[in-house]
C-alpha cells in the first residue's frame, strides 16, 4: 500500500481525503474545522484524528495540499479595453484559481490605486495593448502602480514593446515579466501568466499566509484539473462549484461553432475555462443571488412569500454556518441553489445571435458552445446535500425561454459526494491514472 | 521602422467575405500590419481593435448598400474613446441605387471619413493613399 494523503484548507473546514496509488482505491475523506488563525496544523490534525477512525492508522507516501483559506488567492488585474485585454486578463486569473476583487480598464485614476491598497490584494496582474499596439495605457498604469502603497507582486503581461519600460518603472517594486496575455485581436494566451500566478502563488504567497504544509496550488486550480482529468474520458463536460461565498463554473470543452456558417466575435476562449461569481454564493454572497434573480423568483420556486425570502435571506447571510432544519429551509435553499447556477452558468457560456443580412440568416456566436457538453459534476455543501439535484441540473442546461444562451442541452449529472475533487485534481498531477480510476469509482 | 497599423473589416450586417480577404492580403503586401476584424463587424468593434493595436487607420467597407446608416456617428465614438484625428476610410457598394459619387463622397467625408472610394476601386489605390496620408 502506498497512501497519499490530500489536504484541502477551505475557508470554512479542512478536508483530508486518502487515496492508495496501488489498489488505486480511496481509503476514506474526513474533515475539521480550518484554524487559519492560530495555525492550520490544528485542523488538519483534527480532521486527521477523524480519518485515523476510520482506516486506522496510516503512514503516508506523499502529501498534497491545495488552499482555498485566507481569502483564497485574491487578485487585482487591468487591461485596456474591457472586453479585449482586461477579459483575457479577468480568464487568466480565474484559470490560475484566483477569485478577482477588482478589475479595471483603460488609463487608472488615483482613486482606482487608493482603492487597489485598500483592496490589498495577494498578486496584480498588469496588461494591455496588443503587441506593437497601444503602450500608453500600461505604462501610466505603471507609473501610478510603482507609486501606490503595498507590496503585493505585479506581474506583467501587456504589450512586449512596452514591457521593458514597464519594467524600468517598476524597478522598485516585485515585478515579474511574461508574455502578453492577448498579443494580437483575436488571440488569447493566458497558459504563461497562469503559470505564473501559480509560481508566485507557491514561493510567496503560501507562506504570507501561514499555510505551509505542502499547499501547492489554490483549490479551485485542483478543481479545474480534476475536471480536464475527468474530460479525458467522458468528453466536454462541466463542472458546478457553488459555495457559501463564491459559484464556480468550469467548463472543458472548446466550445467553438459547430457549423462553418456560424460566425465567432470577441475573444477566444479557453478549452478549459473558469469563471467565478464573486457576487453569487449560498450564505456569504446570499444578497447577490436575490439582487440578480429577484425576490419574486425566488419566491416563485421556494413557494415562500416575498417577505419571508427577504427576511430568511438576511438570516441567512449573518448566519453564514446555517444549515437547513425544516422543509421550508430546505425549500429556500433548492431555490437560491437554483438560482445561483442558472446566473453563473448563463454567465459562463456562450451566445448566439441570429441577424438577418442580405443574404439571409446568419449566425454570430461570442464565448463557448456549450450544447453538445454531455456531463456535469456537481460539488459544494449546497449540491452535494441537496435532495432535489436533478431539478438542480436543469437550471444548468439549455432553456427555451433564453434560447440565445448556448448552455448544455442535455447532460448526465455526476454528485461529488464526498467532497474529493479539489483531492483528485491534487492527485492528478501525481499520478492520474489513480485519480481517473477514484474519480469514475466516487462521482455518480 | 514599424510598420504603420491598420484596422480593417466590413461594417454592419453584411457577410460580404471575398472582397475582405482580398483587402487583408494587398494590404499585408503592400507593407501594413493589419488586424482583420472579417464580416460583420460593428462600429464599436472597430475602435476596441483600433485601441489596443493602437492602430494608424481604420479601414471600413461596406458592399451590401446600408453602409451610411452603419457608419453615422462612428467618428463621434472615436473622438470619445481617445482615437481622435485617427484616419478612417471607407470603401465598397457604400449606398443604395445608382447616385453620383461626389454626392456620396460628400455625405461620407461630412460624417468624418477622410477618403471615400467607389465601387470598383482597386486596392492599389487605397495603398497609394495610405501612404501618402500616413507619413
Amino acid at each position: 500500500m502506498k497512501a497519499v494523503l490530500l489536504i484541502d484548507y477551505g475557508s470554512t473546514y479542512t478536508k483530508v481525503v486518502v487515496a492508495d496509488i496501488t489498489s488505486n482505491k480511496l481509503l476514506g475523506c474526513a474533515s475539521s474545522y480550518t484554524t487559519v488563525e492560530t495555525d492550520v496544523g490544528e485542523g488538519l490534525a483534527c480532521a486527521l484524528k477523524e480519518l485515523e477512525k476510520q482506516t486506522g492508522k496510516i503512514d503516508f507516501y506523499k502529501k498534497l495540499a491545495c488552499s482555498s483559506a485566507a481569502g483564497g488567492l485574491r487578485m487585482v488585474a487591468s487591461g485596456l479595453v474591457p472586453e479585449l485585454t482586461a477579459k483575457a486578463a479577468s480568464l487568466a486569473a480565474m484559470g490560475a484559481g484566483a477569485k478577482i476583487t477588482g478589475l479595471y480598464s483603460y488609463e487608472m485614476t488615483e482613486d482606482d490605486i487608493e482603492e487597489i491598497s485598500d483592496n490589498a490584494p495577494d498578486i496584480f496582474l498588469l496588461t494591455g495593448g496588443t503587441d506593437g499596439g497601444n503602450k500608453k495605457c500600461i505604462l501610466h498604469n505603471a507609473e501610478l502602480l510603482a507609486n501606490a502603497s503595498g507590496d503585493y507582486p505585479i506581474i506583467v503581461a501587456g504589450n512586449r514593446n512596452a514591457t521593458k519600460e514597464v519594467m524600468r518603472i517598476l524597478s522598485n517594486r516585485r515585478a515579474y515579466l511574461c508574455e502578453n496575455v492577448m498579443p494580437s485581436i483575436g488571440t488569447l494566451n493566458i497558459e504563461p501568466a497562469r503559470q505564473l500566478i501559480r509560481d508566485i502563488f507557491l514561493e510567496k504567497i503560501v507562506h504570507a499566509k501561514g499555510l505551509d504544509g505542502g499547499v501547492s496550488m489554490p483549490t479551485p486550480a485542483a478543481v479545474l484539473m480534476a475536471s480536464e482529468l475527468l474530460a479525458t474520458d467522458v468528453g466536454d463536460m462541466m463542472t458546478i462549484d457553488l459555495g457559501g461565498a463564491t459559484t464556480d463554473i468550469y467548463s472543458i470543452a472548446d466550445g467553438e461553432p459547430r457549423e462553418a456558417k456560424i460566425l465567432y466575435k470577441g475573444l477566444p476562449e479557453p478549452y478549459a475555462k473558469r469563471t467565478v461569481e464573486g457576487d453569487i454564493g449560498m450564505r456569504y454572497s446570499v444578497h447577490g443571488i436575490v439582487e440578480v434573480a429577484g425576490a419574486s423568483k425566488v419566491s416563485k420556486l421556494s413557494k415562500l412569500s416575498e417577505n419571508n425570502v427577504i427576511r430568511q435571506v438576511e438570516y441567512l447571510s449573518k448566519r453564514t454556518d446555517a444549515l437547513p432544519q425544516d422543509d421550508e429551509d430546505k425549500s429556500l435553499d433548492f431555490a437560491l441553489a437554483a438560482m445561483a447556477i442558472e446566473t453563473a452558468t448563463l454567465r459562463h457560456a456562450g451566445t448566439m445571435e441570429e441577424y438577418y443580412t442580405s443574404s439571409g440568416l446568419s449566425y454570430v456566436q461570442s464565448g463557448k458552445d456549450l450544447t453538445n457538453v454531455k456531463t456535469i459534476v456537481m460539488t459544494g455543501g449546497a449540491l452535494i446535500n441537496s435532495d432535489r439535484q436533478n431539478e438542480l441540473l436543469e437550471h444548468a442546461l439549455y432553456d427555451e425561454l433564453q434560447p440565445q444562451s448556448l448552455r448544455p442541452k442535455k447532460a448526465n449529472l455526476l454528485v461529488d459526494k464526498k467532497y474529493i475533487l479539489s483531492a483528485m485534481g491534487l492527485l492528478s498531477g501525481y499520478a492520474p491514472t489513480v485519480a481517473l480510476e477514484i474519480m469514475r469509482a466516487e462521482l455518480n | 521602422m514599424q510598420k504603420k497599423r491598420l484596422v480593417l473589416g466590413v461594417i454592419g450586417a453584411d457577410v460580404h467575405a471575398v472582397g475582405n480577404k482580398i483587402l487583408y492580403h494587398a494590404f499585408t503586401e503592400g507593407g501594413f500590419d493589419v488586424t482583420n476584424l472579417g464580416v460583420m463587424v460593428s462600429q464599436e468593434e472597430f475602435i476596441a481593435a483600433a485601441i489596443e493595436t493602437d492602430a494608424d487607420a481604420i479601414i471600413v467597407s461596406s458592399l451590401y448598400g446600408h453602409g451610411e446608416l452603419d457608419c453615422r456617428g462612428m467618428r463621434d465614438k472615436c473622438d470619445e474613446s481617445g482615437l481622435d484625428g485617427i484616419l478612417m476610410y471607407v470603401g465598397g457598394n457604400i449606398v443604395v441605387g445608382k447616385q453620383p459619387f461626389e454626392d456620396v463622397e460628400k455625405r461620407f467625408k461630412a460624417m468624418g471619413f477622410d477618403r471615400v472610394f467607389g465601387p470598383g476601386t482597386s486596392p492599389e489605390a487605397a495603398i497609394e493613399a495610405l501612404n501618402e496620408d500616413l507619413v
